[in-house]
């Protein structure tokens, strides 16, 4: 017997909003605790909330993305729970009215073909604050609160992934939209994109569904593939075994590559969801939402698709580049009316991505721009470098942020194409090397490189290496 | 006469032409105080009067502009926050809670020249009809000290009606101003949900809660109404509506205007001498050339099951913060999360508010939400209906305030069904939104005043207080 799995994702996301939902306290990570808080986000007694219009038009946004329904009236609803990173005893959120439903995400299933998976509803909340423990498990605990009130998305999906892989290209897509749209960074390391997933497994064929079990803390797409690798191999396991699962809330554990069974009381949440007073019920005209409809970027896959057929470039050009719109952004930059725009795709994919790792920095933080690079682009064309010489100028760029003719001049990188002086060397080199000019003439063509070499070295690379290949070749054949 | 048994009118006018400062007020506020202290049976009506910090609130107050109030201290629930006071809700959970920030109403109070003075005893959070659900203790009738006060605002009404305070800012979810106003035998008026912005009102039910005064005179409700009304960004529920100057409003004549007699105000358990009270002025206003209609208001019926669903419902969620973690009282020492919550909420909160906030957990449970929660939402719908159709026809609806003058102490706090009964003519006010107030009216044969409930429609204060003062007026004509 065959099992397949069926997986659904809750994803939150972080909306880049300059202030928080409900009051105009910086959104700001990474600060002093409780820096950024107020009477409103730490729920002090009387205070209100007042909804955040900026963090309504990302929510549309996404929701457009999405290919949600966006509704023209939605509600907020209080979730009624205890925790102490919760100030309120309840998080305001959305529940029987979201802002956006039935939307759905094109991704590429493990045979290639475009499946859909399903978007059941993409819903506004608030961040709850962060409980920071002390080393010693007897000593008290913290409640930072700048998160608290932070703008959340909640992506709830449809069961329609079925494979570790597809939940991974799925989570890749959602991340390239959220971040096409400007609507967040989703970078994981600050929580600003956070995954927890069902997944039950059942019989090849069968259209119900498994007993389910919640996987939490992955920190990474990377471990949410694993958990759910994992998780295949024990529901399978168990099934074949002809055992039953029980429904459950685990955990993965990153040291064992494991999933393992959350600790906590087995007890049904009542969140008691009730419409939020404080509030009122968040109208849209079909205006506004066709406003933001237009103001939506080309999104990742159309994108793909055009740069594609407009550069010329391969499947994998567009998969690494489209990967991040700010660097599809930057190719266009500098590709845009150059002749050959498969090279400039190479050098970024190439040249480009080695710095910007090496260096772990983000393409806005680098110092080349799409026209310095044109510029290095054109320094080769018109052979006043070599693409050798570029490589080490392009390094020399993103240290110091100076132009490559800059550079080259200060360097004295100008490429050797005085035909007198090569020809000087190569005689230099010719009589330095009797035994190897010997054997290629013996008939050992294979030597030819490296006198090539040994010729550019004396040249520190700037000999324009077509004369250097020319001349060499005629003084040894004659 | 002392300074502390003037009216606002006569205050203002006093500090305007420099006879008097607010300390002098003050003085004669606190020795009224000390004076009430040394009764047998003290009224209790303040959770807090701390002459140092009026002291300082009278130097940083507004002199720059020439203001409404001029300097006129006010007295505050003390379910208002005021900054740098303590905000206790009348709850032992906040007993040394300080508010760090002010609440819109006590800005706008600033604002407009108004020194906030003292914070007032109340039910605790605001829930009850009697004053006797306080932290702090009972607060005693000042007519009749071994009877109720009215709640929740139970220490304004006391303090007002005593002379303990020149006037009082207070809230009324269910009838927590108009209910203790007519018991004491003063006026309160409960503007329109969002007339006043919430901001800094500590919420029992939010959809219900709405701040109003608590005077001696309807003219100085007006002039108090004026210094805290008005839209504020900071509440979303504010509305965004123009105010009027209610002053204007109070002695205007009453040609043409309707009154309406919702029959269902009238029927069993309306005790006879308060009926008696509240024909009487209707027949003040019939003689002062209104025209008064019967009318019927059908789903009054569901008012008090509806009010005590949703109002506790919101409750259970808005009290669910005070839990002794980032602010009020920790009762217990524990390295348990469950033990701290359980215990500090058990012992923080006084029974009536447990009661509700159990009856509003039960509400919005699931399985329940639907049969409670959900059918109340609709039996509201149905009751604003109903206002709304009536004021097609009336201008003004004129009922009782409370079917009982005031009990006496210990009389229902064991029989909470019956308290809850009580607000049968109050609540429906709040379930719809509407502006209503409480004017004085006439006393029962052991001299306990009796106020007679004057409901408008939305933002339509301006006619209770042309209406209030025909009242106020022909009522002191009869004395």
């Amino acid at each position: 017997m065959s099992f397949e799995a069926v997986i659904g994702l809750e994803i939150h996301i972080q909306l880049n909003t300059q202030t928080k939902t409900f009051c105009s306290c910086s959104t700001s990570f990474g600060d002093k605790p409780n820096s950024h808080t107020c009477p409103v986000c730490l729920g002090l007694p009387g205070a209100l909330p007042v909804f955040n219009e900026q963090a309504l038009n990302k929510g549309i946004m996404a929701g457009l993305a999405l290919k949600c329904e966006v509704a023209e009236f939605s509600i907020f609803a209080r979730k009624n729970y205890f925790y102490p990173d919760l100030p309120k005893s309840y998080q305001i959120s959305q529940y029987e009215s979201p802002l956006n439903k039935g939307g759905y995400v094109l991704i590429n299933d493990d045979e290639g073909k475009k499946r859909k998976v399903g978007i059941t509803r993409a819903h506004l909340e608030e961040d709850a604050g962060k409980l920071i423990h002390d080393e010693n498990p007897k000593g008290p605990s913290f409640v930072d609160f700048n998160r608290c009130g932070v703008p959340l998305l909640e992506i709830v999906t449809e069961p329609d992934i079925r494979t570790p892989d597809e939940a991974y290209r799925f989570l890749q897509a959602i991340k390239e939209m959220m971040q096409y749209t400007e609507v967040s960074e989703c970078n994981m390391e600050k929580g600003e994109l956070r995954v927890d997933v069902n997944i039950s497994m059942r019989n090849f064929g069968d259209q119900g569904f498994g007993v389910k079990q919640e996987i939490k803390n992955m920190n990474s797409f990377a471990n949410v593939k694993r958990a759910l690798e994992y998780e295949v191999k024990r529901q399978t396991k168990i099934l074949r075994s002809g055992q039953k699962l029980i429904q459950q809330t685990r955990l993965f554990d990153v040291s064992k590559s494991a999933t393992v069974p959350m600790r906590m009381k087995e007890e049904a949440h009542d969140y008691r969801y009730f419409p939020d007073p404080d509030l009122v019920p968040v109208t849209l005209t079909h205006d506004q939402i066709e406003r933001i409809q237009n103001s939506l970027p080309e999104l990742p896959q159309n994108k793909r698709e055009r740069l594609k057929k407009q550069y010329n470039l391969t499947d994998y050009d567009v998969e690494v580049l489209c990967s991040s719109h700010k660097l599809a952004n930057y190719f266009e930059a500098a590709a845009n009316g150059y002749k050959s725009p498969k090279k400039i795709a190479n050098w970024i994919l190439s040249e480009l991505i080695r710095v910007l790792n090496e260096r772990r920095i983000e393409i806005d933080d680098c110092k080349v721009t799409p026209t310095k690079l044109r510029d290095l682009f054109d320094l080769m064309d018109s052979k006043v470098i070599s693409g050798k010489i570029a490589k080490a100028v392009f390094d020399d760029m993103v240290e110091s942020g100076q132009s490559a003719s800059e550079i080259v001049e200060k360097k004295g990188l100008k490429q050797v194409t005085d035909r007198a002086e090569i020809v000087k060397v190569i005689v230099e080199t010719i009589e330095e090397n009797e035994k190897v000019v010997r054997d290629y003439r013996d008939g050992k063509k294979k030597v030819f490189g490296f006198l090539v070499g040994k010729v550019m070295q004396k040249t520190h690379g700037k000999a324009s290496p077509k004369l250097v290949n020319e001349i060499l070749r005629e003084k040894l054949e004659s | 006469m002392g300074l502390n048994e003037c009216t606002l009118v006569e205050l203002t006018e006093k500090l305007r032409i420099g006879e008097i400062t607010t300390s002098d007020i003050i003085r004669d506020i606190e020795s009224a105080i000390t004076q009430d202290e040394g009764n047998k049976y003290p009224l209790n009506a303040y959770t807090s009067f701390d002459i140092e910090s009026i002291e300082k609130e009278i130097k940083s107050q507004n002199k720059k502009e020439d203001t409404l109030l001029k300097g006129v201290p006010i007295a505050i629930k003390d379910i208002i926050n005021v900054m740098d006071t303590p905000t206790t809700c009348g709850s032992g959970i906040l007993k040394d809670y300080i508010s760090p920030y002010d609440a819109t109403a006590i800005k706008n109070l600033r604002k407009n020249g108004g020194v906030p003075a003292g914070k007032l005893n109340m039910d605790e959070f605001a829930m009850g009809s009697s004053n006797e659900n306080s932290y702090f203790g009972v607060v005693r009738n000042p007519h009749d000290r071994k009877k109720i006060p009215g709640g929740s605002s139970g220490g304004a009404a006391a303090a007002v009606s005593a002379n303990l305070a020149v006037a009082a800012l207070a809230s009324d979810t269910g009838g927590s101003i108009r209910q203790p106003a007519s018991m004491c035998g003063i006026f309160g008026i409960k503007p329109t949900y969002g007339r006043v912005s919430r901001f800094g009102l500590i919420a029992y039910a939010s959809s219900f809660d709405q701040i109003g005064p608590i005077t001696n005179t309807v003219m100085d409700g007006a002039i108090l109404l004026d210094a805290v009304s008005g839209y504020d960004p900071k509440d979303s529920t504010s509305a965004n509506e123009k105010v009027p100057c209610f002053r204007d409003f109070v002695g205007k004549g009453l040609g043409g205007l309707r009154i309406g007699i919702p029959e269902e105000y009238f029927g069993e358990g309306l005790n006879s001498e308060v009926r008696d009270i509240v024909e009487r002025g209707i027949k003040i206003l019939s003689e002062a050339n209104a025209s008064v209609k019967r009318i019927a208001l059908k789903y009054t019926r569901y008012a008090i099951a509806c009010y005590y669903i949703i109002a506790t419902a919101e409750a259970s969620s808005n009290l669910a913060r005070f839990d002794g973690i980032r602010y009020g009282t920790r009762f217990v020492d524990t390295e348990d999360l469950e033990t701290l919550y359980r215990e500090n909420r058990n012992i923080g909160f006084g029974d009536e508010v447990k009661r509700r906030i159990l009856l509003g957990t039960f509400a919005l449970s699931s399985g329940y939400y639907d049969a409670y929660y959900l059918k109340a939402q609709r039996a509201r719908t149905l009751i604003r209906e109903d206002f709304k159709e009536a004021f097609r026809e009336v201008d003004i609806i004129v009922t009782p305030v409370s079917p009982i003058a005031a009990w006496d102490i210990g009389e229902l706090i064991d029989d909470p069904l019956q308290m809850y009964l009580s607000d049968v003519y109050t609540v429906p006010v709040n379930l719809a939104g509407l502006p209503a107030a409480s004017v004085p009216c006439g006393k029962t044969k052991d001299r306990l005043p009796v106020g007679v409930q004057l409901i408008a429609d939305h933002f339509n204060e301006a006619d209770i207080f042309r209406v209030a003062r025909i009242i106020e007026e022909g009522e002191k004509g009869a004395e």
